[in-house]
């Protein structure tokens, strides 16, 4: 193969280094994708050293986030969809409507150009559904075997009304899950090469802030947290840890898919530590939960959403679990993820 | 999954048996001691402490294979990988104190040391390195010995020996019954040892000491159903060997496994942790197969250090005197990731399943 094919139909080094390649990487590949490219003020388009954003009134809210997900292809997304959504999903579950994203690629000598163009339409495509605003980007390129395939950064800038933290929780306080927990975790478990675990399992992945609008709009929300690395029993274990507050909640009301399940008792690991990626896990007050669940509940993505306790005075900083079956336990901070790079 | 695992999980059940307890248990503190790191599992993983009656406890004793092997069995091991042969042993082995290193450490400092999943797959890194030396490091009780036994009965490669560390569980049973300071009122035993040593093979224990045995599974109701026959028996003022395992246990258990011990091994007094010696507790290689003999291939021997660190309660949790949550270490400078005792080290020791789930005597 020609030096000039590889660089047509897979990532040189070039690519990264800032002349004609590159402008041409920009130019041809990555801006059409992005229908939105600025907000009110100097935006992609631009490829000036910076973008500037005009937001509108409320709290500017924040975050970032890197993905390393492993494979970068599974059932139900790709790296691109996961970075994404995690990066909305981390503003959603401040409270913030999400209107502008950062994209920085970090991509291996030889990365196929199609494999790129697949991950970057994912990316449009979630931008898109939410209209967020793609407003600046890099690019690099590492050498052949100095990184995995392709790393991505993403950082979301949202504005919230009332910024909603982990650490809202008041004793009485009920406990909502968006959807079953897990799926994203078990999917890539079982789409793993060194498994060969058959499933028909598919990630989670999604962004969740036209869901979690609903919520916001009902009102009583006190704390919200996205369950993604160490699944629900980390988000719970923080939520209770900052909320200076026990949680109670109980096994069998937590939704989980019989696939994952199964695949649970297989390998041994909780459904409960693993990771979702279009979850929420969200405190409502006593009086608005009801109200609340029913409105999650007519979104697609929350239609299996669930109440699955509450915060008490009690055991501050612990969570309870009622076990299915029938029994208590403390519900611990799991070590870490059972499932290396998720997201 | 099949609905039939998750109707041993029934909660209904579950509360009705919970009743039964209360209706069974005597009017003083009872003791029931297991010996198995999946019962621990369970018990703590399902909350199963919260359906006991006041006054009845159940603690995990010696169940633990990797937390009782002795500091004299590591140091050998240690020895036997620094002097440059491939070690290979389970995972779980890694990181337990031996006198001076464990073998994580001596691996860290170049020696060849690598987990495998069972004997089998360290007679196949004999077969890859012929030219190196390759020593499986066995550990466990009734129920991985066969697997150790049947790669010494198949003629293994000349360059792979067994170091054997391997434990029988009723001897210990006997051992406890003769500790001071432990009132120990029944045993649940473990429901897979059982398979292969049967539920007769408590008898001894159950006459000598007068003390009820039951065998119980690992699903909650399993666990729950064999307590109560333990309180029951205790009610009534019998001390019997009682199965409530019967759909995987056998009273005379699972002869052929059997055989393939008595043809590799014969028994041997073995060193446990916390415990000390037990007289026939231990597994030994034939005479016939010393040449996959380790210990006599190398003529290595091992030194008894410090078995536990100061402060650190294993030495009491692995006899069941003490409970996780006794030790002031636990949780604070002990823990899964930075353990101090063995009990911490060994995914089924008391303390790391306390850990992992939550483990506390009641909530």
């Amino acid at each position: 193969m020609s030096p000039k094919r590889l660089s047509e139909e897979h990532i040189s080094a070039l690519h990264g280094a800032g002349g004609e390649l590159m402008g041409r990487l920009l130019s041809e590949h990555i801006l059409p994708r992005f229908s939105l490219r600025s907000l009110g003020s100097i935006g992609l388009d631009a490829l000036d050293d910076g973008a500037a954003l005009k937001l509108p009134p409320g709290v500017p809210v924040i975050t970032t986030d890197s993905h390393v997900v492993k494979p970068i292809f599974f059932p139900g997304g790709d790296i691109g969809r996961l970075a994404a959504c995690g990066t909305a999903n981390d503003l959603a579950v401040m409270g913030a409507r999400p209107l502008a994203m950062t994209l920085g690629l970090i991509i291996e000598e030889g990365f196929p150009l199609s494999d790129l163009e697949r991950i970057l339409t994912s990316i449009a495509e979630v931008l898109e559904g939410l209209r967020v605003a793609l407003v600046a980007g890099d690019t690099k390129v590492m050498g052949k075997g100095e990184l995995d395939g392709i790393a991505i950064n993403t950082t979301g800038i949202g504005v919230a009304a009332r910024p909603i933290p982990d650490a809202g929780l008041s004793p009485g306080d009920v406990i909502i899950v968006t959807g079953p927990v897990g799926d994203h975790g078990f999917a890539l478990l079982s789409a793993r090469e060194d498994l060969s675990l058959e499933s028909n399992l598919s990630s989670d992945v999604a962004a969740i802030w036209p869901l979690v609008a609903r919520a916001l709009e009902v009102g009583g929300v006190t704390a919200m947290k996205d369950p993604t690395r160490g699944g629900l029993a980390a988000a719970l274990n923080e939520m209770a840890r900052k909320s200076h507050v026990g949680i109670e909640v109980e096994e069998a009301k937590i939704p989980v898919r019989d696939e994952v399940r199964g695949l649970s008792e297989l390998l041994g690991i909780s459904p409960l530590e693993v990771a979702c990626e279009g979850r929420a896990v969200i405190g409502v007050a006593p009086d608005r939960a009801a109200q609340v669940l029913s409105a999650l509940r007519e979104h697609p993505l929350g239609r299996e959403a669930a109440i699955i306790g509450r915060a008490i005075e009690r055991y501050p900083g612990k969570v309870i679990l009622d076990t299915g079956v029938g029994g208590r336990r403390f519900l611990e901070m799991p070590l870490g993820d059972p499932v290396p790079r998720i997201c | 999954m099949s609905p039939d695992l998750f109707s041993f999980r029934d909660p209904k059940r579950a509360r009705e048996f919970a009743q039964l307890l209360s209706r069974l248990a005597p009017a003083r503190p009872v003791k029931i001691v297991h010996v198995c790191g999946t019962h621990e599992i369970t018990i703590t993983e399902h909350g199963l402490r919260s359906f006991l009656p006041e006054g009845v406890e159940v603690l995990e004793g010696p169940g633990c294979p990797v937390c009782v092997t002795s500091t004299v069995d590591l140091d050998v091991a240690v020895k036997l990988a620094q002097e440059g042969v491939i070690l290979c042993t389970f995972g779980d082995m890694m990181r337990v104190p031996g006198t001076e290193l464990s073998l994580e450490e001596a691996r860290a400092q170049g020696a060849d040391v690598r987990t495998v999943l069972s004997a089998a797959d360290a007679v196949e890194v004999a077969r890859k390195n012929p030219a190196r030396e390759v020593v499986f490091f066995a550990v466990g009780f009734e129920t991985t010995a066969p697997g150790t036994a049947a790669v010494l009965l198949d003629t293994p490669p000349a360059n792979f020996s067994v170091f054997s560390s391997h434990k029988l569980i009723p001897p210990a049973l006997s051992a406890l019954m003769e500790l001071p300071q432990i009132e120990i009122d029944a045993f649940l035993a473990p429901g897979h040892v059982s398979t292969i040593i049967g539920s007769d093979a408590y008898r001894p224990v159950a006459e000598r000491y007068h003390v009820p045995v039951v065998v119980g599974g690992f699903e909650p109701l399993d666990v729950l159903y064999a307590l109560a026959l333990i309180l029951r028996q205790l009610k009534e003022g019998r001390a019997e060997v009682e199965n409530a395992y019967v759909r995987a246990v056998l009273p005379q258990g699972n002869t052929r496994a059997q055989e393939l011990l008595s043809q590799a091994f014969e028994v041997s007094d073995a060193r446990w942790r916390g415990i000390g010696t037990i007289p026939g507790s231990g597994l030994a290689i034939r005479e016939e197969f010393s040449r996959f003999d380790a210990a006599k291939k190398f003529g290595v021997e091992g030194e008894l250090g410090e078995e536990t660190v100061p402060g650190c309660l294993c030495a009491d949790i692995l006899v069941a005197r003490a409970v996780p949550t006794d030790c002031p270490l636990f949780g604070k400078i002990c823990t899964p990731l930075s353990p101090v005792g063995p009990c911490m080290v060994g995914s089924e020791g008391a303390c790391s399943v306390w850990y992992r789930y939550g483990g506390r005597p009641r909530l």
